[in-house]
């Protein structure tokens, strides 16, 4: 058929089942904004600045595990979607970012929103590709597509220049398969190193699975389930891991690392073998490296041959997708011991060192989030976190029982990122409670999306946890800094509940703990527009427990 | 310790930034590199001399094969590595001196390529250790000028 390249990026698009872009017009878009004028099965949100496009793209990939696609437009437009491409190819989130780039007449000739977006994303994109030639279309969005979801997940930009949008092809036809002989993920793990790894968990006495978002990107969840109830071993979860493991479970130890569970870390550091599945060894997990697991063999189980020695040496590295690892070890595996005295040992450090904290005058912002998760405990709930102390505090109080329902920047760590990614949740799944745990530092980074949340009636909830402070930066400086707050007080905030509404959402401020009940129900009830609510709270509360950067992970400030 | 890591690539706009950049942005570092078209002239091999233990060369050669565009990754061993690498050298000569800058020259199995009144080019393609053997020996002389390609290696025998 012949069609113009704008109208071939549609269909191309179409083809790999798109329901929704997230983006932002401009001048090298329009031939590509024209098409979508016209298309009916295609949902396009925009948003209010492609920062929020992208984050959106990547909640709405986390949320459903499709491939989240955001748009925009060359020069500054696709320079805004950097910090969004950066988050999400860091924690391996399937997406791909169209942006249109200059005519091939005017490249490379400083033209007007010229910037070299390919060779700006190349250090923070799985591949990218610059398209001149409107035949090439439909290959390079198939690969792209491929790519982005194949092997270890990670985010595929498309640059097409303007000319190729509007030049015709003769015949468009979408390819049925990819080729690309370069590329080839690994999927089945090695016998060898199988039966290696069977034969170390056959005779650990206190072993620990370590897992992370490998897990969820490989829907390896229940394979995880069965093989840590079938054998009797304790799971420890890094932050993109919550929800790959019930967080109900006996043998759940919580997160691990910077501000993971006493009992976690002490598990980790006395364990004489640790199964890392689908996590990465990040230094906000192992703390002073070399003082990591120091008693423990390593079997290290990922899809992605580059992390496997990355950090640390391991005994059985196995490069494999999750799942089908997971599964011959559900076959091979059965311990006949059952490690009763590590779980003992375990149960005793669970006793003594629980999550916990004092209450006070003031609203705990950790009270918040109990409460959260207990008055949404029977409904499908999705929490968005931004990032700060409230991010660590729904990291540890609120129990994720499922994949794919907390939506958090891990690797990059990026405030602005929850609110945005929350309306990507939300429109992947319309039917979820989808609750943005903000900071009132964070939720002022994105909160232009306001305006998109309302317009398209999406019920998100925001609860700011407001502290007047950056908190997470402000308890460092507390710590390390003797408290000096350089930079971090933020009495000069808005009245969030006045710019909340004047976008058109609902918004309160509650500022007694024991109103906090009410205001949650309150928001919940809210079906047909955005509620912010402003839960003023304690300013100088600490996230505890907390490794001090280079420590060992048994070394932790517990409060 | 110094390596020869071959990367056979897609013949494609952007990828000897690709490679380039991944070195420098996981902090490998690139003592030489040589590219161009192979046999097939859809696929590129580059020959790229780069310093650090195992354990880097590992990592490097697993970040390699990490770039969609790259097809295959090799270290060559010492011991089976035919390499060479391209020099020319322009040195100072007077009348005393050229018949001696001559003489080095044939002694080195290297070409002269230019001759003028003050200054000959010399041009060696060799082994590493011979081609650093001239340049020193020439080094008295007064070197003008000089530009080598980068080592290029190959694995004896059977393909690798
Ligand atoms: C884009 C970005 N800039 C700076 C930082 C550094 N940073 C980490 S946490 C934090 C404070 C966050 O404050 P707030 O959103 O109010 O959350 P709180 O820690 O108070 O819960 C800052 C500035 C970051 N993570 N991301």
């Amino acid at each position: 058929m012949e069609m113009t390249g704008a109208k071939a990026i549609i269909e191309s698009l179409k083809k790999e089942s798109v329901e929704v872009l997230f983006g932002y017009p401009g001048g090298t878009v329009l031939p590509i904004y024209d098409e979508l004028y016209k298309e009916k099965d295609i949902r396009h949100i925009l948003t209010r600045h492609e920062q929020g496009a992208a984050h959106a793209a990547d909640g709405y990939a986390r949320a459903t595990g499709k491939v989240g696609v955001c748009l925009a437009t060359s020069g500054p437009g696709a320079t805004n979607l950097i910090t969004g491409i950066a988050t999400a190819n860091m924690d391996s989130v399937p997406m791909v970012a169209i942006t249109g780039q200059v005519g091939t007449p005017l490249l490379g000739k400083d033209s007007f929103q010229e910037a070299d977006i390919t060779g700006i994303t190349m250090p923070i994109t799985k591949h990218n590709y610059l398209i001149k030639n409107a035949e090439e279309i439909p290959n390079v969005i198939k690969e792209a597509f491929h790519i982005a979801r194949s092997g270890r997940p990670g985010v595929v930009v498309v640059d097409i220049a303007k000319d190729a949008q509007m030049k015709t092809i003769k015949n468009f036809k979408y390819p049925d398969k990819v080729n690309i002989p370069s590329y080839k993920p690994t999927t089945k793990g090695h016998p060898r190193q199988i039966n290696a790894a069977v034969k170390l968990i056959q005779a650990a006495k206190r072993p620990v699975l370590y897992v992370g978002g490998g897990i969820i990107a490989a829907g390896a969840d229940k394979e995880l389930k069965e093989f840590a109830e079938k054998n009797n071993i304790p799971v420890t979860v890094t932050l993109m891991g919550k929800g790959s493991f019930p967080g109900n479970s006996k043998l759940y130890l919580g997160m691990l690392g910077m501000h993971g569970t006493a009992y976690a870390n002490f598990a980790v550091q006395e364990a004489d073998l640790l199964i890392a599945v689908g996590s990465r060894f990040d230094d906000r997990v192992t703390g002073h490296l070399p003082s990591f697991a120091p008693k423990a063999k390593h079997i290290h189980i990922d899809i992605d041959p580059a992390e496997i020695g990355k950090i640390v040496q391991v005994d059985v590295p196995i490069v494999g997708d999750c799942k089908n690892v997971l599964k011959e070890f559900l076959a091979k595996v059965s311990c006949k011991d059952k490690h009763e005295p590590w779980i003992d040992q375990i149960n005793e450090w669970k006793k003594k060192y629980p999550l916990s904290y004092k209450s006070g005058k003031m609203i705990k912002p950790q009270y918040i989030i109990e409460r959260t998760c207990e008055l949404t405990k029977d409904k499908k709930t999705i929490i968005a976190t931004e990032v700060g102390q409230h991010q660590m505090w729904a990291a540890q109080f609120f129990t994720f029982l499922k994949p794919r329902t907390l939506i958090s920047s891990g690797g990059q760590g990026t405030m602005g990122f929850g609110f945005p990614a929350a309306i990507g949740a939300q429109v992947g799944v319309p039917d979820a409670i989808v609750i943005d745990i903000a900071g009132d530092g964070s939720i002022q980074m994105n909160i232009q999306e306001l305006a998109t949340a309302v317009i398209n009636k999406l019920p998100i909830k925001i609860f700011v946890l407001n502290n007047c402070f950056l908190g997470m930066v402000r308890q460092w400086q507390e710590i390390i800094y003797d408290k000096r707050y350089a930079a971090t007080n933020l009495c000069a905030n808005p009245d969030l509940v006045k710019v909340a509404k004047a976008f058109g959402a609902e918004a309160f401020r509650v500022t007694k703990s024991a109103d906090v009940d009410k205001a949650i129900n309150d928001a919940l009830k809210v079906k047909d527009r955005p509620v912010l609510v402003d839960f003023v709270v304690e300013k100088e509360e600490n996230v505890f427990p907390f490794v001090l950067a280079g420590k060992p992970i048994n070394e932790m400030l517990i409060d | 310790m110094k390596h020869t890591i071959s990367v056979i690539v897609e013949n494609k706009p952007g990828v000897l930034s690709r490679v380039a950049g991944l070195f420098s942005r996981r902090g490998f570092n690139i003592e030489s590199l040589a590219v161009g078209t192979t046999e097939d002239p859809k696929i590129s091999r580059m020959t790229i001399v780069a310093t650090g233990d195992d354990q880097d060369l590992e990592q490097i050669i697993k970040q390699l094969y990490k770039l969609i565009d790259t097809i295959r990754v090799f270290d060559i061993p010492r011991d089976q590595e035919i390499e060479r690498e391209l020099v020319l050298i322009k040195v100072s000569v007077n009348d005393k001196t050229r018949k001696e800058v001559a003489d080095i020259t044939k002694l080195f199995n290297a070409r002269i390529v230019d001759v003028s009144e003050k200054s000959m080019i010399i041009e060696i393609s060799e082994e590493e250790d011979k081609v650093l053997n001239l340049e020193k020996m020439l080094r008295k002389f007064g070197i003008q000028e000089l530009v080598r390609t980068g080592k290029i290696a190959l694995q004896k025998g059977g393909k690798e």
